[in-house]
């Protein structure tokens, strides 16, 4: 299977007012073709910006992409998003990469019918006449599970319920049938029982469409069934990387043993205090030599505050960026 | 849907039955409205039988009865100085009035819109530094003095404009302006601030990741959710012109309904006074509902909502 | 300070955040300054006139009620006929122009200051009980504020001073109450946010009294909305201060406002123009220091809308 996605050290800074804020520092993946891909985090790790950098969607004068290569791959070849231009990007967007994103009601236009919101993306990268579009986004409307196409067609965002928001937005991204749909917190503002129905939703689709998806949250607890593997971001940098089952059983940075330890499980026999991570998140306006998780880390030593730590192969296809080997009980051999 | 506009139109009449209130009580506040509209020689003798013939001598709630009871159809009583009745005189400045406001606003659309649309797309550029530094006089300097300054240059010095009246076409220009001024700098302000806000939205980010035209963009998206903030204030600056030209009216002495009321004000015409003010108030009024009809024309959350 | 122990934080950047010392305060208004010049420019430009309203019989080299019909309507120092004495000029009756302008000051800044106290102080407490309480109470006082604020309000404002006579008083006070209504609902707005959002519940919840409440999470929600549009209130009485004295309702005609200025100025407008034109100068100078300042205490005292800039 070949890879749709790699992105290689790719760095993004924001110069605002109050200090240059490092939001990207050196993040590396592939995602390959069909693939699932969890990115978690929490707030301020970097997981949305990654992703939104890629595409130009960070808003350009405070934000700056400043190194790093992006090469995606579709039927017309392989590019490298980085390089692309406004133009290039633009067809990209939408075309090739769909988007959905966490709040439904504000990601709608409110003034606008559902149907037009649809048909939009419709006929500006297929070139469909109205008539066209309206039709495909009928059958659109169907495979996303919204009864009553033709009536919903012209209906406005505040008459559905947000299940059926984020359906109608998942609708959008897929109308192009894309290579890559970026999920950023899709279910975050949803009902349990609604994140659940559109989480099916998404491994229906997935099989349908054999479209790769990028999963991004802040909920270790949602990808568990969803994702085939999980990145870990902390600090603009990526902590883990594994498959996800491997990632749960045996995880290997600090920050994810924490992560996991602040899950509430069905399986525990006995009730066990959920374990929170101490400290707070790094500020990101200062850049930093050393690991940016050392101050929370139980493990911490010399080395982690002398260098960062660079992504080191923990076992097949798991990667973690940390000096400390759990297993062991010591620094590892590197 | 039918229920907002009957709730609308019933809000109005209340307010207009509030207008009746307000006006029916300030021509009483000094407790004696019949020294107040007869002049200072008047004997006490010719103030009570004024007295007797207007009716203040009746209990309040009957006098409050009968005013607004006639005021809804337009009976004022006779103008004081005219002896004919008050409403016709007032109809008759109507035109004029309405004519001043209009251009007034047009000018106000056409200036203040287009300069704050360009703000908000291109903050701290060129052109939205003038769209602000006009906003910012439009409400620092008084228009009557304006009017005047600009009587001084360009109706005495340069004689393009004449300086008062309504004989030609070119007389409403510099009133217009002068009365639009404040409008033109509330639109560039409103309108800036409102594409700003708009294009921070979560849809327009999605509109984006749609990858469409900037052009689509911003005409399909941002202009068509900033056009209904902007329906509702033009229509309220409408009103706010027509209510308050009393002063412009007076400096270029366009006979309109302002005018009059400053010449009724003069005469202590106190029935013709009432009949300008309930029924400017009204006009205010009807605009006021309209604009709120239109607005939830435009709105489809309004327009289907519950 | 950054120690291995603890990771450093950001400190909170709102001025009226109770964590701030009072240096750190002064501190963080400085650095604002610093960065929106146009704040300053508003300041200096009130703080003018404040000094000459305060100071008024010391700068104003003449009385302003003095006249001396012989130097009638003598043009500013520096035109041909105008002399040193006479800075501005004198007006009709010989009075000198730059001491009446000087002594105006303290008739605007009299009116908008009263003007905005008193219509601050009853919408503060009509807004506040309309928003606290809610239902017919809320209702009823919503509905007075409506209808005055759909009300042509320089169209009342001039019948009401033209019935009440010429004074100070009567100039303030119309102001005062109607324009309270705005003030009403600004306030009512924020009591109702602040319901809303939760402070209120939850601060009761953790046992908090009443006037812990109002004086921890209710008022400094308060303070920057209202001071705002008390700035912004204040310019525009002036404004209309000017405007009624203009049509000859304001203060008694001989008193030097410069809305009477205008109006006797307006008479002499091709054969004396200065008569009316510093007058107004000086309304446009007070109102752009004030509608500066404002509009920088609105970027200020709002630490939401100051992230959106």
């Amino acid at each position: 299977m070949s890879n749709v996605l790699e992105v290689r050290d790719l760095v993004t800074r924001f110069y605002t007012l109050d200090g240059v804020v490092h939001a990207v520092n050196g993040v590396s993946f592939d995602l390959a073709e069909g693939e699932t891909l969890g990115i978690v985090g929490e707030s301020g790790s970097g997981k949305s910006v990654t992703m939104m950098s890629l595409l130009g969607l960070i808003p350009m004068p405070p934000g700056k992409v400043e190194g790093g290569q992006a090469s995606f791959t579709t039927s017309d070849g392989r590019r490298d998003l980085l390089q692309m231009s406004a133009d290039e990007l633009r067809d990209v967007r939408g075309g090739r990469i769909g988007f959905v994103f966490q709040d439904p009601i504000s990601t709608l236009n409110p003034i606008l019918t559902i149907g037009e919101q649809i048909a939009e993306v419709l006929i500006r990268h297929q070139d469909m006449s109205r008539q066209e579009a309206q039709e495909r986004t009928l059958k659109l409307l169907g495979s996303v599970g919204i009864p009553d196409p033709e009536l919903r067609y012209k209906a406005y965002p505040f008459q559905f319920s947000g299940g059926m928001r984020q359906r109608v937005v998942i609708a959008i991204a897929i109308a192009c049938t894309p290579e890559i749909v970026i999920a950023d917190e899709p279910t975050t503002a949803l009902d349990v029982t609604v994140q659940a129905q559109i989480t099916d939703l998404f491994r229906r689709l997935r099989e349908e469409l054999g479209v790769a998806v990028i999963w991004i949250t802040h909920d270790l607890g949602v990808v568990a069934g969803l994702v085939d593997r999980v990145l870990v971001m902390y600090g603009g940098r990526v902590a883990e990387i594994a498959p996800v089952d491997d990632l749960y059983e045996n995880p290997q940075h600090p920050y994810t043993v924490g992560l996991l330890g602040a899950l509430p499980s069905l399986e525990s026999k006995e009730s066990k205090r959920l374990v929170s991570i101490r400290g707070v998140p790094p500020d990101l306006l200062i850049p930093l030599e050393h690991c940016p998780f050392a101050w929370r880390c139980d493990y911490a030593f010399d080395r982690c505050w002398e260098e960062i730590p660079p992504l080191l192969s923990v076992g097949e296809r798991h990667q973690s960026a940390c000096f400390y080997d759990l297993e062991k009980g010591g620094p590892r051999d590197v | 849907m039918q229920r907002y506009f009957l709730v609308k139109i019933g809000q109005s009449i209340l307010l207009l039955f509030g207008v009746f209130l307000v006006v029916f009580m300030i021509v009483r506040i000094t407790g004696d409205p019949a020294s107040l509209m007869l002049s200072r020689e008047a004997t006490p003798e010719q103030v009570e039988a004024f007295r007797e013939k207007m009716g203040f001598n009746r209990p309040l709630l009957v006098q409050f009865f009968d005013f607004a009871s006639k005021a809804v159809v337009g009976d004022f009583g006779n103008s004081l100085h005219f002896r004919t009745p008050a409403l016709p005189l007032v109809l008759e400045r109507l035109p004029a009035t309405v004519q001043l406001a209009a251009a007034g606003l047009l000018m106000a659309v056409v200036v203040g819109i287009p300069l704050g649309l360009v703000g908000g797309f291109n903050p701290g550029g060129a052109v939205d530094s003038l769209g602000r530094s006009l906003a910012l006089l439009g409400q620092s300097i008084p228009n009557f003095w304006l009017a005047l300054i600009l009587i001084l240059f360009f109706a005495v010095r340069l004689g393009w404009f004449p300086s008062f009246g309504r004989d030609e076409l070119k007389s409403v220009v510099l009133p217009a302006f002068v009365l639009g001024l404040p409008t033109m700098g509330q639109l560039v302000r409103l309108t800036r601030s409102a594409v700003l806000e708009i294009r921070g939205e979560d849809f327009i980010r999605t509109a984006h990741s749609k990858g469409l035209e900037p052009r689509t963009i911003y005409v399909r998206h941002v202009l068509r959710n900033v056009a209904i903030p902007l329906v509702s204030v033009v229509g309220i600056q409408f009103g706010y012109m027509l209510g308050g030209s009393i002063i412009i009216e007076t400096v270029f002495a366009w006979p309109g309904m302002g005018q009059l009321l400053q010449q009724a004000i003069g005469w202590r015409d106190y029935p013709l006074i009432q009949a300008v003010a309930v029924f400017t108030s009204f006009v205010v009024l009807g605009l006021n509902l309209l604009t709120d009809v239109a607005y939830s024309l435009i709105d489809p959350r309004i327009r289907y909502g519950n | 300070m950054a120690t291995r122990e603890t990771t450093p934080e950001r400190g909170a950047d709102s001025l009226l955040d109770v964590e701030r010392t009072f240096r750190d305060r002064l501190a963080y208004v400085a650095r604002l300054f610093a960065r929106d010049r146009s704040g300053v420019v508003g300041l200096v430009l009130f703080l003018i006139v404040v000094i000459a309203a305060v100071f008024a019989p010391l700068i104003a080299p003449y009385d302003p009620l003095e006249q001396t019909l012989r130097d009638a309507k003598m043009p500013p120092a520096w035109s041909a006929e105008g002399s040193t004495e006479h800075l501005f000029g004198t007006d009709n009756l010989g009075r000198d122009i730059f001491s009446r302008i000087v002594h105006g000051t303290r008739v605007s800044l009299t009116v908008g200051f009263f003007g905005v106290l008193i219509a601050g102080t009853l919408g503060l407490v009509f807004g506040a009980i309309a928003g606290y309480i809610g239902g017919r109470v809320d209702a009823t006082i919503m509905g007075i504020v409506n209808l005055i604020l759909s009300l042509p309000y320089l169209l009342f404002v001039v019948v009401i001073a033209a019935i009440l006579g010429r004074s100070l008083l009567n100039v303030i006070l119309i102001f005062g109450i109607t324009d309270a209504p705005i003030f009403a609902r600004t306030t009512r707005g924020e009591v109702l946010r602040i319901r809303k959002s939760g402070y209120v519940e939850s601060a009761i919840s953790a046992g908090a009294r009443w006037g812990r409440i109002v004086f921890d999470h209710i008022i400094p929600n308060l303070i920057g909305p209202l001071i705002t549009l008390g700035t912004f209130e204040m310019s525009r009485m002036i404004f209309y201060e000017a405007g009624l004295g203009f049509l000859g309702l304001s203060v008694p005609p001989s008193v030097a406002s410069w809305g009477n200025m205008l109006s006797a100025g307006r008479k002499y407008l091709t054969s004396s123009p200065w008569i009316a034109t510093f007058p107004g100068l000086a309304i446009v100078f007070t109102s752009l220091g004030m509608n500066l300042l404002g509009d920088w205490l609105r970027d200020v005292l709002d630490p939401r809308l100051r992230r959106a800039r």
